[in-house]
């Protein structure tokens, strides 16, 4: 066993575990400090495929940005594990059931394609901010500037629902 | 490294976050299993990426193995959309209802 494949399933162990436990655990809180690590773990994943700029932006935009934006809300709702909905036992079987049986079905499904490809790890100039930064402003100019247009309209969605108003009150 | 390590791992987050949607009941924690679905589709495509890296049609064109990668940036775009809009809905749900139970959310109207 090399150390890739050392790390490989090191880092697939921490971000499954993290993601169980976020989803185990009953304070919010905690639940976003775990997926927190889950993301830290995918940017681990990221850097171990050679995806640099995949993974400075996956720490700075979902740990950085959108990881403090949930604990802002929660924290804001005073959210703790005292105000956690009461739980339905049978349902939630239910639930775990169902998704076990379709990780079973799929992953046997997968695992029986007789393709033997390999993935390259450590090295290669696909993820590197030179490649991307090409291929984004040479091929992909337009959903670029789309996605501008898509932030702007999400800015202000979020400003008008997030704001208190009169009309809901009268109609 | 395999390819299906990474299908393995990639279905396995995913379906953690299938259950969640599925077993939880607060709305934010269900927001939260979406993203961390987004994220085992974003570590898929990138596995995939450096698959075809190895392909003999990467040699050919300088981009081919890069253009999965612009697709997980582009997921990352929409998804930060996706929080701001989602976030402030939970917010105003919050301040009309006082709770952020899903089960409670049923009606769409009162």
């Amino acid at each position: 066993m090399n150390i890739t494949t050392l790390v490989f399933i090191l880092l697939s162990v921490m971000a499954v575990g993290s993601a169980l436990m976020m989803i185990a655990s009953k304070s919010p809180v905690h639940s976003v400090l775990w997926l927190i690590v889950v993301f830290f773990a995918i940017s681990g994943h990221y850097i171990l495929l050679n995806a640099q700029f995949l993974a400075i932006v996956n720490i700075i935009v979902y740990a950085g940005a959108i990881m403090v934006l949930f604990l802002f809300v929660v924290m804001l709702m005073n959210l703790n594990a005292d105000t956690e909905p009461i739980k339905n036992y049978r349902l939630q079987l239910i639930g775990v059931i169902s998704g076990g049986t379709l990780l079973l079905i799929i992953l046997s499904a997968v695992m029986k394609i007789d393709v033997e490809q390999m993935v390259e790890m450590k090295t290669g100039d696909a993820g590197l901010i030179k490649s991307l930064g090409f291929n984004l402003f040479k091929n992909y100019v337009l959903p670029f500037e789309i996605s501008s247009v898509l932030f702007l309209s999400a800015m202000i969605g979020a400003v008008i629902i997030g704001k208190k108003d009169e009309i809901t009150h009268e109609g | 490294m395999d390819i299906k390590a990474y299908i393995a791992l990639s279905l396995t987050l995913f379906t953690i976050g299938i259950v969640g949607v599925l077993v939880r009941r607060n709305a934010i924690i269900i927001f939260m299993c979406i993203e961390l679905m987004l994220n085992a589709v974003n570590l898929l495509l990138v596995g995939f990426s450096k698959m075809h890296a190895l392909s003999p049609a990467a040699k050919a064109s300088p981009y081919f193995a890069s253009d999965a990668q612009i697709f997980v940036f582009f997921i990352m775009v929409v998804a930060a959309a996706e929080v701001s809009v989602g976030l402030a809905i939970i917010v105003m749900m919050y301040r009309n209802v006082h709770t952020v139970d899903v089960n409670f959310l049923n009606r769409l109207k009162n």
